[in-house]
């Protein structure tokens, strides 16, 4: 099992290497870079600043420094942000998102999990229908509209209430996350019941399952041992990769929600052209995907003995 | 066989009761351990930077709280080139002069001042603080403009200070920063020279890049200087005392400040969130969380829904269709952009087009709130009258083309930015030209910055540009079109806009200044070296509580200096 996770491992640097490396020259043939400003410069305040940047260098020699510095975890300065260093940056404000991202995933498997078992239970029923219709809203409308709306919401609630119940953005407290994970993490939430539904159905029909039944074993024995354990496998697979995109993905509920999180950062930065923290936040969650999809496929061999890890 | 009878278990009420109740059950250990999860989540978001948190308006802490755009990216005034950063130093700094409630020019540092041919002098107040008592000196200017000046600090507002003797020469590197025109001739008297004569320096004074630095603190801060609340020290009338980055900024009233009767009543000012959300900054208005957001014409609806009191001010910045006159370009033909200038009216593209009822129709490069000599410019030199006539345009339009021997003219390139507003002028431009010309125009809709760099190369024929003022005086536009001026991007260059600009610079007698800016607005029309489009305006909302805030189209975009808490009558 060492000798896979450290195959994989290799695999990762691998892919973190070539997300860089793209990332890289793609952002450099952009027209512009990060000195481009709307007050126009004289051509030796821009060779100053080129060459304090190390921006008169040739694009192989930056980019061989830069793969030196990233060897060392050092991402250098942000441009714009002249005086703070993109592992602060990354540091300060990547905790944000993973905490929001953290409870989105929780708010996401537990309803993904309950809902989708809920529903394979009361298949073709009241309960059925009405949470696959909530699920197809949850699945399609897109998370601008349901954070812009989960917003307004909690401005007439306030407005109602005549106090503030939650408030309306923000940042530093329980109350703050609620809705934003929420909102955050809906769309897993109903990707996941629709997998948990379809994954509750073919094990209810399955041979063990009758057999179990026949016996005469306690219902819900049948359905925590038999049918949710063998259920919740494909919800576990897909929860890793959930896990980045989501912490990764949330720049507009972040935005939306005025929260001091790494996504606000790296939307910006590309459109600022800034290249330091372009290039670090783009290999922090590349690094961080690639972590957690060797995470769950190691985590996956544990849950299901049939899956061995000794390739 | 159906398929629910393969299926015994479904059909099965008793199964699913008790498992229905075992699921419940479930539901219930997942609610608890989710609280248990928040519970721990929320110890630890403490840490990470939270959100200030209070209403609007506070009375019994004499507060309000307030949404910043964006994150100033430091707040080093010397380097300082965006808005976010001039909004938090107007409140945190002050310079020689200064601006009072009505945008006036009044007396900050310097207590009084005298502008003369070849320099100036200022005298400075002695009781100016820096907010850890030490007394505002006139080194501290000097330190200031010549670490501004010095190549290595590469400002990129270096160019405001050049009217200073050997400022430019400096800044190019070609001259010792030791033989700039400024000299402390004691702690309270400021001696500057000129390069030439420059009229308007006392407006200058009063922009951020002319904003004192002490040195010894400077040098305290190990590079750091403006990177965070302490490693800043304030003149201002108020001081910044948290800064979370990204998240939050606290600004409380400075009790070292000399004029702190006339300005910064609040005892604190909390910028609690920063975002450029429009939508969430409503929201946030709506629910009594911040005292004031501005609104697009889509949410004038709401508002008036509301009974809000709505606002409106000019942003100071113009907008503009811009040609580009090198060589090579079609748009250099005088007649081709004849053409263009007659088959197109602003009044429709800001009242039929974008709607924005805060907008005024483009006339001139020179914004209707610009003072002349002793009211408005426009009103002392009214632009010229002008009216849509295709048949003309058509026929300027045929000049062009035997002038430039084609048969027809190829598809022309409109470089747009990607702001809502700006593909929809684009559009509209593109079918107008189309519909009255004949004339194609492919829309290059770039970000911001592209779009920046495209301009610099020149990649386009017209663009959709604009420009904001730095300072209070014509000249801030009235230099644009010179043929030395960087920011001129399409190139124009002719000697007579050239002679007009150096006498709007170098020119004492207010009169005869003011004559030549009406002139170059008459040779910008004439040359068509712009088309006009609108001059930006914001519809904003104020708490009613909150009297004395002001949105500016010079300095700061929004100012609180002299903003106070009503009490109410009871």
């Amino acid at each position: 099992m060492w000798l896979y996770i450290l195959k994989r491992a290799l695999q990762g640097i691998i892919t973190v290497w070539f997300i860089a490396t793209a990332t890289f020259f793609a952002m450099h043939n952009v027209p512009g870079d990060p000195l481009t400003n709307d007050r126009a410069m004289t051509e030796t305040t821009r060779a100053n600043l080129e060459s304090k940047y190390g921006l008169d260098q040739p694009i192989t020699t930056q980019y061989l420094i830069f793969l030196r510095n990233l060897s060392r975890g050092d991402f250098g300065i942000s441009f714009v942000q002249e005086n703070r260093e993109v592992n602060d940056i990354i540091r300060e404000h990547f905790p944000v998102s993973a905490i929001l991202g953290v409870l989105a995933v929780v708010f996401a498997a537990i309803g993904g999990v309950l809902f989708g078992a809920l529903t394979a239970l009361y298949r073709n029923r009241l309960p059925d229908y009405l949470i696959m219709f909530l699920v197809i809203l949850g699945i399609s409308v897109p998370s601008f509209v349901v954070a812009a709306l989960g917003q307004l919401s909690l401005v007439s609630l306030n407005t109602l209430m005549g106090f503030t119940v939650l408030p309306v953005a923000g940042w530093g407290t329980v109350m703050h996350m609620l809705v934003p994970a929420l909102v955050l993490g809906l769309s897993t939430m109903a990707y996941l019941t629709r997998l948990m539904r379809s994954s509750m159905l073919e094990v209810t029909s399955s041979d063990y399952v009758r057999t179990a039944k026949s016996k005469g074993v306690p219902p819900t024995r049948i359905f925590t041992r038999h049918q949710l354990r063998n259920a919740i496998l494909p919800v576990v697979t897909v929860l890793g990769p959930a896990i980045a995109a989501i912490t990764t993905g949330g720049f507009v509920v972040e935005l939306v929600f005025a929260i001091p999180g790494l996504g606000r950062y790296f939307v910006e930065a590309v459109q600022q052209l800034d290249y330091t923290v372009i290039m670090g936040t783009t290999v922090f969650y590349g690094a961080f995907l690639v972590f957690m999809v060797i995470l769950v496929d190691v985590v996956y061999g544990f849950i299901d003995p049939r899956v061995r890890l000794d390739l | 066989m159906s398929e629910s009878s393969l299926n015994p278990v479904s059909r099965d009420d008793g199964f699913v009761r008790s498992v229905g109740g075992q699921l419940a059950k479930f539901a219930a250990y997942a609610m608890v351990g989710l609280a248990l999860v928040i519970y721990l989540l929320s110890l630890v978001a403490g840490e990470a930077g939270s959100t200030i948190s209070g209403n609007a308006i506070d009375y019994e802490n004499n507060a309000i709280t307030i949404a910043l755009r964006e994150e100033p990216p430091q707040l080093d005034a010397n380097r300082a080139t965006d808005a976010s950063s001039n909004v938090v130093l107007a409140h945190v700094m002050e310079g020689l002069l200064g601006y009072d409630i009505d945008a006036q020019l009044v007396p900050g540092v310097a207590e009084r001042y005298e502008i003369r041919e070849d320099g100036a002098t200022f005298w400075l107040r002695e009781d100016a603080l820096w907010s850890d008592g030490m007394q505002v000196t006139a080194r501290d200017f000097v330190f200031s403009w010549k670490r501004t000046l010095d190549p290595e600090t590469a400002s990129q507002y270096a160019f405001i200070l050049y009217p200073i003797k050997n400022a430019e020469a400096i800044n190019r590197g070609e001259l010792p920063v030791a033989t700039l025109g400024v000299r402390a001739a004691s702690d309270r008297i400021l001696e500057v020279d000129f390069e030439r004569p420059t009229p308007y320096f006392d407006k200058l004074v009063a922009y951020l890049t002319y904003f004192p630095v002490r040195e010894d603190f400077y040098n305290s801060t190990n590079g750091r200087y403006g990177a965070d609340a302490d490693m800043l020290v304030y003149n201002g009338a108020y001081v910044l005392t948290d800064w979370v980055h990204g998240s939050t900024m606290r600004w409380v009233k400075n009790d070292k400040y000399w004029n702190r009767e006339n300005k910064g009543f609040l005892d604190e000012i909390r910028t609690a969130y920063i975002t450029q959300d429009i939508n969430a900054k409503l929201n946030l208005f709506k629910d009594g969380q911040i005292v004031d957001t501005h609104l697009l014409s889509p949410m004038l609806p709401t508002a008036m829904e509301q009974r809000w009191q709505i606002d409106r001010s000019m942003d100071g910045s113009v907008f503009y269709l811009e040609f580009n006159h090198r060589d090579d370009r079609i748009t250099r033909n005088k007649n081709f952009r004849r053409a263009l200038q007659l088959a197109q009216d602003p009044n429709e593209l800001v009242y039929k087009v974008l709607k924005e009822p805060s907008y005024l129709p483009g006339v001139s490069l020179f914004p209707a709130w610009l003072a002349g000599v002793s009211e408005s410019f426009q009103k002392e030199y009214p632009p010229v009258q002008h009216q849509i006539n295709v048949e003309k345009a058509r026929e300027h339009l045929e000049l062009a083309r035997q002038e430039l021997g084609i048969e027809e003219f190829p598809p022309l390139i409109m470089l747009a930015g990607d702001t809502p507003i700006g593909l929809l002028s684009a559009e509209y431009y593109q079918q107008l030209f189309r519909k009255h010309l004949g004339l194609e125009f492919l829309i290059d809709v770039q970000i911001f910055k592209q779009r920046l760099e495209k301009m610099r190369r020149g990649d386009f024929d017209v663009v959709l540009s604009g420009w904001g003022p730095d300072y209070n005086d014509v000249l801030t536009y009235g230099d644009l079109f010179s043929s030395w001026n960087l920011q001129n991007r399409g190139r124009y260059s002719s000697q007579e806009m050239d002679a007009l600009i150096r006498i709007a610079q170098s020119e004492l007698d207010p009169q005869k200044r003011m004559d030549a800016f009406g002139d170059i607005q008459h040779l910008l029309y004439e040359d068509v070296v712009i088309l006009p489009m609108y001059e930006r305006g914001i519809s904003f909302v104020v708490d009613p509580r909150l009297k004395g805030f002001r949105r500016r189209s010079v300095g700061p975009e929004v100012d609180y200096n002299y903003a106070y808490i009503e009490q109410s009558s009871d």
